[in-house]
């Protein structure tokens, strides 16, 4: 574990200084997280501006529920997003060159093309949840949980990126579908999930569980009963969620190289 | 140092044959391979447009698990034992780089030694080294996407050999080359082989290639082993014609075996 973590931050600093030497690339990059992100923030706002509540929560939790999402999509996004797009490695051919090194591919799959102004959307997540937390009164009884839901949602989220990534070994075409689960989930994990109604929620309980990411461990936080009455326990599931999913994305990413198929040229 | 025992390798293509309807084809890309390649040897490993030779090499190099059969390459199992075998083996792939497009060429070498671990010493010597011969001096700080093929080529042998593998395979390596490159990179492997005792393996279309470097040759037709021996037995293999080229030409003709 710490020499991957090594490779990674070795590896993800020849990048960054790659990346010096495209200054307007990198400054677009940024503007354009801004103001997606901004403009995220902003359709909140607009939601309370007629109504008092959105889906029995108040604006401050709201913004706690979409600043711990965003956290959690944002560093899992600038660490792992390019997981992903194997399909494109694939095709074109660049994946037998990380073959050859003796160093692992999903590490240098993940890293490539590393940036820092990738950040701005894990920037403006914790500031939500900053202002979120200052209006809702969280016990430290509770407030411990902030951190471990953080992390085990950058773990899942990681997971199904890799899930995604180990299908496009056989399927070179299937980052469209994987993006619905990725973005989608991103998407989807920042509002309540109350919102959406309960086949949803137990959808995304039991079968893609991204309510670990947030809204589980949240309601923990917030000190909030379930609005569709799933038991209390599963609150403090997060965290074997998220190792059992990684094991699963890990050996779903082993058995897609083992069948990995290279180019015919 | 090389060695395969019955190795096979498929690849189940679909074709649409309708709207719907798929067909599936098994192509046997390797079948019923077995050699041997000492160490210190230098074999040129010939055969036709898709005969199986890109599907060896990435089977020796870990790239691609064969379908049946056993593959060692230094005492290793590429497929299992990938990022050991990596720190053994040297590979360039004359199609494609295997540097970073964005990076300089000096940087992805810094990255190299970082990924192979080569102490820092050790991996300056062995730079300037190959700078000097492979003459890498005038564009190291070049990124690769703007470097010639020629002068690509030379980068990627050079990163191939920054670790000082013990076995070089390299796939097309002169392709595209002019013949002033292609000269260079011919002398550079013969003195790697000749100095420093590495193993080379090289399919090549250029018989230029076999004639001036390769002591031994594999040809593959279809997958399956058709002729080995040295040049001189090649030669034998169709008395009264003279040229290299033409003696190719026929075992490529000849009837594949089924
Ligand atoms: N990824 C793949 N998927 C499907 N078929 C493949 C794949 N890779 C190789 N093949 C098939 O396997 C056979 C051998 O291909 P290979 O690339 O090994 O040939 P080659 O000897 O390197 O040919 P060339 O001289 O043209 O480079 C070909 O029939 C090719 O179509
Ligand atoms: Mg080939």
């Amino acid at each position: 574990m710490p020499r991957i973590v090594r490779l990674y931050g070795l590896l993800a600093w020849v990048w960054v200084r790659a990346a010096a030497q495209y200054p307007v690339s990198a400054a677009l990059l940024m503007i354009g997280s801004v103001v997606t992100t901004g403009l995220d923030v902003a359709a909140i706002f607009i939601i309370f501006r007629h109504t008092g509540s959105l889906g029995g929560f108040t604006l401050p939790e709201v913004m706690f529920l979409y600043g711990t999402a965003g956290l959690s999509f944002g560093i899992a996004d600038l660490l792992f997003g390019n997981v992903e797009r194997l399909g494109r490695h694939v095709r074109a051919g660049s994946l037998d060159a990380m073959l050859i090194r003796p160093a692992s591919p999903f590490v240098q799959i993940a890293v490539e093309r590393f940036s820092f102004q990738r950040i701005g959307r894990t920037a403006q997540a914790a500031i939500v949840l900053w202002i979120g937390l200052a209006g809702v009164s969280v016990p430290w009884q509770r407030a411990w949980m902030i951190p471990v839901m953080v992390a085990c949602g950058v773990v899942i989220f990681a997971a199904v990126w890799t899930f995604a990534g180990a299908v496009q070994f056989l399927l070179t075409d299937a980052p469209e579908v994987a993006n619905a689960f990725t973005y989608g989930g991103g998407q989807l994990t920042q509002y309540p999930l109350s919102v959406y109604g309960a086949d949803l929620v137990r959808a995304v309980t039991f079968i893609v569980p991204l309510a670990f990411v947030n809204w589980q461990p949240g309601l923990f936080v917030l000190g909030r009963p379930d609005p569709i009455g799933l038991p209390h326990w599963l609150r403090f599931l997060g965290p074997v969620v998220a190792l059992a999913l990684a094991a699963l994305a890990a050996l779903a990413w082993r058995a897609g190289l083992r069948r990995y198929r290279s180019t015919g040229s | 140092m090389i060695e395969l025992d019955e190795v096979g390798r498929t690849f189940t293509v679909s074709r649409r044959t309708g709207v719907l309807r798929r067909e599936r084809r098994v192509v046997h890309a390797v079948r019923d391979l077995s050699f041997t390649v000492a160490a210190g040897e230098f074999v040129g490993y010939l055969g036709p447009n898709g005969a199986g030779k890109s599907t060896t090499i990435k089977m020796l190099t870990g790239i691609l698990t064969p379908s049946v059969g056993r593959v060692r390459v230094a005492g290793l199992d590429p497929s299992r034992r990938r990022t050991a075998l990596a720190r053994r083996i040297g590979v360039v792939f004359g199609q494609r780089t295997t540097l970073w497009w964005d990076l300089p060429l000096k940087d992805s070498f810094q990255l190299i030694r970082h990924l192979y671990k080569v102490d820092r010493e050790a991996f300056h010597r062995r730079l300037d080294e190959l700078c000097e011969v492979l003459e890498l001096g005038a564009f190291l700080a070049t990124p690769v996407r703007q470097l010639s093929l020629g002068q690509r080529m030379r980068g990627d042998i050079a990163a191939a050999l920054l670790h000082d593998p013990a076995v070089l395979v390299l796939d097309e390596p002169t392709i595209g080359l002019d013949v002033v490159s292609k000269a260079a990179v011919r002398g550079f492997l013969r003195g790697l082989n000749a100095e420093r005792g590495t193993t080379v393996l090289l399919t090549t279309h250029d018989l230029g290639d076999i004639e001036r470097l390769c002591r031994r040759v594999m040809l593959i037709d279809h997958g399956t082993l058709a002729f080995d021996g040295t040049v001189e037995d090649l030669m034998a293999t169709a008395p009264g014609e003279t040229s290299i080229e033409e003696v190719v030409t026929r075992l490529y003709t000849r009837a594949a075996p089924s």
